[in-house]
Parts: C-alpha cells; structure tokens; sequence
C-alpha cells in the first residue's frame, strides 16, 4: 500500500492532494444545510451523464425517427421507461436545485469578495443547465416540444440586427423542423456537455481554492468546523441519497410522458405551456399587449429580460459600495424580490 | 536587437492569429445553414368543398407551412397563413366564438385576420379562396 501511494505521489502529487483534503474543513452554523445544495446538483448532473449515456444508445435524431426511437425505450426496451423518466425528472430537478443553490448563495452572501468568480461560472452553469433544459426538451419530437421551440427559437429571432441570423442558426433553417433536430441534438449530447465539464472543473477548483463562506452575521475567528472529509463528505452522501430516494420515486410513480408526436400541420394544442422552470417569462410575455407605445410587445419583454439577466449576474459587483462595505439589504431585497416575481408569475403561468 | 525581438514577436502574433482565422471562418460559415431554394407555391388545392363542414376550420398545407381554411358559410370559405404573427405557433378555428385562435399565449385574431387581443402584433396573412367545380384552392393574394 505505501509503496502505491508513493508512487503515486512521485507521478500526481498525492500527498499534496491528501494533505489538501485533510485539512478542508467547513464551519457549523445555523445555515449549514444550504451547503449541501451545491453537491446535489452535482450528483443530479452525474445522473444525467449516465442515464444520458444510455439513452443515446437507442435514441435516433431525426423527426421521422426520433418520437418512435422513444416510444420504443420506453415501451420496449428492459427498464427504458426508468431510464427515461430518471433523465427527465433528474433533469427537472437538477434545476431546481441549482435554483436553490443560486437563492441560498444570495441570501447567505457568499458571492463576496474574492468569489465574484465563483458566481459568475455558477450563472453560466446555470444558464448552461437551461440550454441543456430547452435543447434536450425538443428531442422526443412530441408537439408541446414543438411548440416550445418554435416559441423559444422565435424569440431569439426578434433580438434586433442579428435576430434573424441567431433563429436561422438555432434552427439550421428557416424553420423548426429535422435541421433543428439534428442540431438540438449535437448542442445536448456534445456541445454543452463538454463547455460544461469545463466550467464544472473551474466553479469547483474556485470553490475549493476560496474554502467555504460563511454569512456575514455569523463572525468571529472561532466558529466551530467540521472536517470535510470524511464528516461533512458522509453527510453530503446522506444528502445525495435523499436526492435519489426522491428521484426515484417520482421517476417510479409518475413515469414521464411521451405525449403525441409532433405534426408541423397541425395547430398549437390548448393548454400548452413550457417547462415550469420557463414560465414565469411565458406568462410574461403573454401579458405584455402587442405594442407598448411604438415597441412590438415580444422585443421590450425580450429586452426587459435581457435587463434583467445582466443586472443579475452582475450582482456581485454592485452589492458592495466604493469602500467595499456589503449593501447586504439592497442584495436581500433584489433577491427576495426577483424569488417573488419568479414564483408569482410560474404559478399564474401554471394556472391560466 | 530590441528592433528584431519586436518585428519576431509581430510575426509570430501575426501568424498565430491569422491561423486562428483561417480555422473560425468555414467553422463558421459552416455553421450558418444553406438557404434550401423552395418552390415558390402561389397556389394549392385544399381538397374538396364537402370535406369541409361550415362553421369549421382545418390546416392545409401551402408549400411548407401551414395555412387556415375557414368554411364560413354554404358557399364562403376565408384562408390565412396559419402562422401566428407573434412567436410562430400555429393557429387554431374555434367555432363557437367564430374565431381564430393561437393557443401560446392566447392570441385572438377575428374572421378578417385582424388581432382581437392577445400579444400578436400585426393581422394573419390572407389568401384568397376560389371553389373549382368542387375543389377549394387556396392563392397568394397578389
Ligand atoms: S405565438 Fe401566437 S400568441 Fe404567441
């Protein structure tokens, strides 16, 4: 054994990484629990590679193939139906968990100086996990994913000067059809996958390089600590076990839908609506009138989003003053605020 | 000497970025999908007068994308593109409010194409409707 682990350490450094892992500890307060939500997510994607992984090996994209390549997973193939549904609820709540990672991370504070990077490829990770959410939504080739995409694309579509260019390159043609599918799936299986790892690395060398932060109220040099490994790991553990128990289940009982095939000639189905974690600008945008003084409806919404989006991701650079004092209640409120609009608008969107 | 290190670091800047180019063009022009000429359709057949109840509506093909058929009355049929002006879902006939409707986000266009409310922002494309001896055909108005 001492002779493999100084082998080892020769070739790759071990006992630097051992010595690291040793003394990683993380502290013990009232908010611990929010730690964990960063590693769920993690696990959930784990999940997602693997049951992706086997998915592949029947999935067929292409729209004459790609409904019935699913409908004979999941009615054919031994455990398809499991398989498939995990991806879709592991997918579901991989988000919300990012989510609640994103809200903990903002309520706690811990986006403060010197981790602005560490915000920065969290948001792009999430906005990684929608595109993963919206292209990988489109590859059942069912008509609610249809829609959604005509939709989504079409908004991209009315970003000024270069709209039209981005919706024929989402696309691959003018409109939503078997060019889009082939592409949707090379952005889900192989392009995001791999800008993902890639950041996935940084956010958790980031992480590991800035140790855990803990809230602002809670101070003092002599805050109780736990090792991470193996304490804080073992409940991590217990943590991603829950995460499956509740996945499970849900993949169990309420086994995802397939829906009805996808027909470019047939007309939008009542009560359609996106994934829930895009309804909130679904039902905005179905607020918005048709022209607000002399601007198409659909461009302010896309444009108040865009606002939106920056003003958010840009949190950690106007949370703190000149002198670097922490507006704790301005970032509180914007974030209590923009979880209110958030859940408001998704519960309407659900509803109407 | 500083001269030469400057002209060699210009050279070497110079030509790694004219690589890097060189490797960005076609990847992107490759990405940028090829217009796919389409025959342009001026006019189809929407099958058979009696296919069609009044007071109903049903899709048709017009070339690659969808159209609205309307039966309005014994002898009166409307037609539309069915693609919605707002964000592209197709459009529906309800019958029992005598309207066009988009299910996305609730769009309400009335009998003449025109917006009745919703987020739509500009009329449904009309084509004109002749009847054949039995059969409807849909034309691009001119
Ligand atoms: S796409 Fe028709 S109302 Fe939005």
């Amino acid at each position: 054994m001492a002779a493999i682990t100084e082998w080892l350490d020769e070739r790759l450094g071990w006992n630097a990484i051992r010595e690291f892992a040793a003394h990683k500890s993380v502290p013990v307060h009232s908010a611990t629990m929010w730690y964990y939500f960063g590693g769920i997510t993690l696990f959930l994607f784990t999940i997602q590679v693997l049951t992706g992984v086997l998915l592949l090996l029947y999935y067929r994209p292409s729209p004459t193939e790609a409904y019935e390549s699913v409908q004979f997973i999941v009615t054919r193939v031994e455990f398809g139906w499991l398989v498939r549904s995990i991806h879709s609820w592991s997918a579901n709540l991989m988000i919300l968990s990012a989510f609640i990672h994103m809200f903990s991370v903002v309520f706690l504070h811990s986006y403060r100086r010197p981790r602005e990077l560490t915000w920065l490829s969290g948001i792009a990770l999430l906005g990684l996990a929608l595109g993963f959410g919206f292209s990988g939504y489109l590859l059942p080739w069912n008509k609610l994913s249809y829609f959604a995409t005509k939709v989504g694309t079409d908004m991209a579509g009315s970003v000024p000067l270069i709209g039209h260019q981005i919706a024929r390159f989402l696309r691959g043609g003018d409109d939503v059809g078997g060019g889009t599918l082939t592409r949707f799936f090379g952005f889900h299986v192989a392009v995001l996958p791999g800008i993902t790892t890639l950041l996935l690395v940084l956010h958790l060398v980031l992480v590991q390089k800035a140790g855990m932060s803990s809230p602002p109220w809670i101070k003092g040099e002599n805050l109780p600590q736990i090792r991470f490994f193996p304490n804080f790991f073992l409940r991590e553990l217990m943590a991603w076990y829950a995460a499956l128990g509740v996945l499970g289940s849900l993949a169990a009982l309420f086994p995802w839908e397939l829906g009805e095939k996808a027909d470019p000639f047939a007309p939008a189905p009542a009560g359609i609506r996106p994934e829930w974690y895009f309804l909130a600008p679904f039902y905005t945008l179905k607020l918005i009138p048709s022209h607000v003084w002399r601007i198409e409806g659909e461009l302010l919404g896309l444009f108040g989003f865009g606002l939106l989006a920056v003003w958010w991701v840009l949190l950690p650079f106007w949370s703190a003053d000149r002198r670097g004092t922490l507006r704790q209640r301005l970032v509180t409120g914007a974030g209590v605020a923009l979880l209110a609009y958030l859940a408001t608008f998704s519960v309407l969107g659900y509803l109407r | 000497m500083a001269q030469r290190r400057t002209i060699v670091r210009w050279l070497l800047g110079g030509g790694f970025s004219a690589s890097i180019v060189s490797f960005l063009y076609p990847a992107i022009k490759f990405m940028n999908p090829p217009a796919i000429p389409e025959a342009a359709v001026n006019e189809v057949s929407a099958g058979k007068v009696q296919d069609l109840k009044v007071n109903a509506g049903k899709i048709v093909k017009f070339g690659s994308r969808p159209a609205l058929l309307i039966r309005t009355g014994e002898s009166e049929f409307r037609a539309f593109s069915a693609i919605c002006t707002h964000l592209n879902c197709t459009v529906q006939y309800q019958d029992a409010r005598r309207e066009i409707w988009c299910a996305c986000h609730n769009g309400l266009y009335d009998l003449n194409g025109k917006v009745v409310s919703g987020p739509p922002p500009a009329p449904l494309e009309e084509y004109a409707v002749r009847v054949r001896g039995d059969e409807v055909v849909l034309s691009k108005r001119a």
